[in-house]
């Protein structure tokens, strides 16, 4: 059963990630997208990130698409845009490096011991004692602080950056 | 359960979403798809930490969560870069876009 849905997320993420990019309209590229995040939130509910999976859901599919689609809108290309995918060489030399992608990081993949080979537990036990947000919030702040408190200066400094970058120039 | 675990299997699906989100910043030439694109190659190594965090203890999962609240900064920056660009250009086609100062 775990295995199916695993499959059933795999081929949704992969399959609208491979319509986002062939996409030409861009409102439909962000559905597709969309569709890729939710699909990635359900692997990751399946690979024991319960937490992740919900921030997920609510940060990328829920304000960082959102975002994305308003400024589509803002600038009006929903429709009546040229296709902008390229042709001739540039096809192709997508597709090769693509696919020289795949075939090396899988190859590293599966010639190597493996994920499963040192302890495929040792998460689950964690989680079953401490519960999905206590087992991340613990070491969050207490190892992890330095980083915290360095995030939250940094989406501040963005916030004030995109306010000065996206405003008027006065005439 | 047969053939290879599912950690692996993630981490090869999250080497295909990888090589995806690269062809597409190869193929388009709309700002905003390849800034999405960018998003999806994120995300890959998203589903990579978590499927590592299984077996290496739940640093993973933390550092996806730092990875996150850095492409939110990201998107915001970038989209009001994009927005600032087209202003000028009134386009937002990639080859247009030459000059870093003007």
């Amino acid at each position: 059963m775990t295995e199916f849905f695993f499959f059933l997320f795999a081929a949704m993420a992969i399959l609208s990630a491979i319509f986002m990019v062939t996409q030409a309209n861009p409102v439909a590229s962000v559905v597709y997208l969309v569709v890729t995040f939710f699909a990635l939130s359900g692997l990751f509910v399946i690979l024991d990130a319960h937490f992740i999976a919900a921030v997920q859901v609510i940060i990328y599919a829920g304000a960082i698409m959102v975002l994305f689609l308003f400024v589509i809108m803002l600038l009006n290309l929903g429709s009546g845009v040229p296709a902008d995918i390229r042709r001739g060489l540039a096809r192709v030399l997508a597709g090769s490096v693509a696919l020289a992608l795949i075939v090396v990081l899988t190859r590293l993949v599966l010639g190597n011991p493996g994920t499963e080979a040192l302890d495929p537990s040792a998460l689950a036990s964690v989680l079953e004692s401490k519960g999905a947000v206590r087992a991340l919030a613990e070491p969050l702040f207490n190892r992890y602080l330095v980083a915290f408190e360095v995030t939250s200066i940094l989406l501040l400094v963005a916030v004030i950056g995109a306010v000065v970058l996206a405003r008027r120039r006065a005439p | 359960m047969t053939g290879a675990p599912l950690g692996d299997l993630a981490l090869v699906v999250s080497a295909a979403l990888f090589a995806i989100g690269v062809a597409g910043v190869l193929l388009r030439r709309n700002v905003i798809i390849v800034f999405m694109c960018v998003e999806l190659m994120l995300n890959a190594v998203n589903l990579s930490f978590v499927a590592f965090s299984r077996t290496h203890g739940i640093d993973g999962q933390i550092v996806v969560l730092f990875v996150i609240s850095v492409a939110a900064a990201e998107a915001t920056v970038g989209l009001a870069l994009i927005l600032a660009i087209f202003r000028h250009y009134e386009s937002v086609d990639l080859d247009l876009f030459r000059r870093l100062r003007w």
